[in-house]
């Protein structure tokens, strides 16, 4: 099956704020980008790991949460028509004519002139509980995601945590498997309530096993699990007989692909200059939290001085007969038309 | 200043800290030596939501983003999970 290259401007690493931003200075100067993140969504750690958590030291924001600002970056960027690749991580990137060639971990190919990095933290990925051996299980019998339900058909299946996913796969899981048990440190959930009082009936009916503890070790051979050692809260441990484990322990930041990109990097930050935000290979671009140059501070603000800059840069790679004339967004009709509001 | 910050001021390894001390990522896991299990308090509802993403989770736990250090802790003695994951 062949696919379809996708061919661009400029391909964008991460769709956090500065990921975000930089499709708005990049549009201001006619370079059309795709942004590229391995979340569902759009707003990096801002959607991630703080939603509902205001901040404080935007620009002419007095108090902004997370999921505020992506918003209101979304609607800022929306005049500019990036295409946004969500649930996919970039993990090659190879130099060819005129540019580059990225392709995803879903093989979906890119071509692009220039790449801009902007991924943060490096990529989100589930926490793999540091039980002895658990390598030898995952993707056997210990899985971190549900791609397949039907992988789960008939099978004895043990759902560890009690986030929103853990009991969103326990309800759906349910049906498919022969049993279910959850298993989860205390009785309380952070999770929808409305998803805790649906497992709470499937617990009642006898359709789900809910038991209390931690796991601590597992059992099994050559990666097919059988069971797994729990720890109660008093101190006493069981075991409990399982096929596959599925735990959900949220998820944690990981540099990920970058660092085989081919990029001087150091401590897992990619250095940079700080007049064009250029890496160590000429087209490629780092800014935000991902980057590092003298002086550096990793406020969400740096990143946006950083997106602006380095859109100048990129204007010269992608309109190398271009004519750069620097505009106001109040003055400039030219950039009020891009915007669409004149 | 909280425990957190001051470990990863003073480069001690062992503390990630990715969210940066919003409380929201639960990889500054550490356990209060009994001693100092009532100086240093009992955890509040969203840290006690936020455990739920640690591992091996005891009795003794906190996460040190959420531990204010202040004159009263002035010796204060925790140690660090073997993993933050």
């Amino acid at each position: 099956m062949s696919v379809d290259i996708i061919k661009t401007d400029a391909v964008i690493i991460g769709a956090g704020p500065v990921g975000l931003f930089a499709v708005f200075e990049l549009g201001l100067l006619d370079v059309k980008a795709h942004v590229i993140d391995i979340l569902d969504r759009p707003g990096g750690q801002c959607a991630e790991l703080y939603p509902e958590k205001p901040i404080y030291d935007i620009p002419a924001v007095p108090i902004v949460t997370g999921q505020q600002l992506t918003d209101q970056l979304m609607e800022q960027i929306e005049p500019f028509g990036a295409e946004f690749h969500f649930n996919e991580r970039v993990d090659s990137i190879e130099k060819i004519e005129g540019g580059f060639r990225l392709v995803t971990d879903y093989g979906t190919p890119f071509e692009c002139k220039v790449v801009v990095i902007a991924a943060g933290g490096g990529s989100f990925t589930p926490k793999r509980p540091p039980l002895p051996a658990i390598e030898d299980y995952e993707d056997r019998s210990v899985f971190y995601s549900v791609r397949k339900m039907d992988a789960f058909k008939d099978k004895d299946v043990l759902i560890v945590g009690g986030g929103d996913s853990a009991l969103d796969w326990t309800l759906n899981l349910q049906p498919v498997a022969k049993s279910l048990t959850l298993v989860h440190r205390r009785s309380e959930f952070r999770a929808a309530p409305a998803s805790v009082q649906k497992m709470m009936d499937l617990v009642d009916s006898g359709n789900v096993s809910f038991k209390l503890g931690q796991v601590t070790t597992l059992h099994g051979d050559d990666g097919q699990l059988t069971g797994v050692t729990v720890k109660s809260p008093d101190g006493s441990t069981f075991e409990q007989p399982t096929e596959v484990m599925l735990p959900f322990f949220g998820l944690t930041m990981k540099l990920g692909p970058v660092a085989n990109w081919g990029l001087n990097l150091e401590e897992n930050l990619i250095p940079v200059d700080t007049e064009k935000f250029e890496t160590s290979e000429k087209g490629i671009f780092a800014i935000g939290d991902i980057n590092t140059y003298p002086g550096k501070l990793k406020l969400i603000l740096s990143g946006f001085h950083e997106g602006a800059l380095m859109a100048q840069a990129v204007h010269r790679i992608v309109f190398p007969d271009k004519k750069l004339i620097f505009q106001y967004t109040t003055s400039s009709s030219n950039l009020q038309k891009k915007l669409g509001v004149k | 200043m909280t425990v957190m910050e001051a470990a990863v001021k003073n480069s001690v390894r062992g503390i990630a800290a990715e969210c940066g001390g919003a409380c929201s990522c639960a990889t500054c896991h550490v356990y209060v030596e009994e001693a100092w299990r009532q100086a240093t308090g009992e955890p509040e509802a969203m840290e006690e939501d936020m455990l739920d993403f640690a591992f091996d989770v005891r009795p003794e736990s906190r996460l040190s983003c959420q531990i204010k250090v202040t004159e009263e802790l002035d010796g204060l003695m925790v140690r660090i999970p073997e993993k933050q994951f």
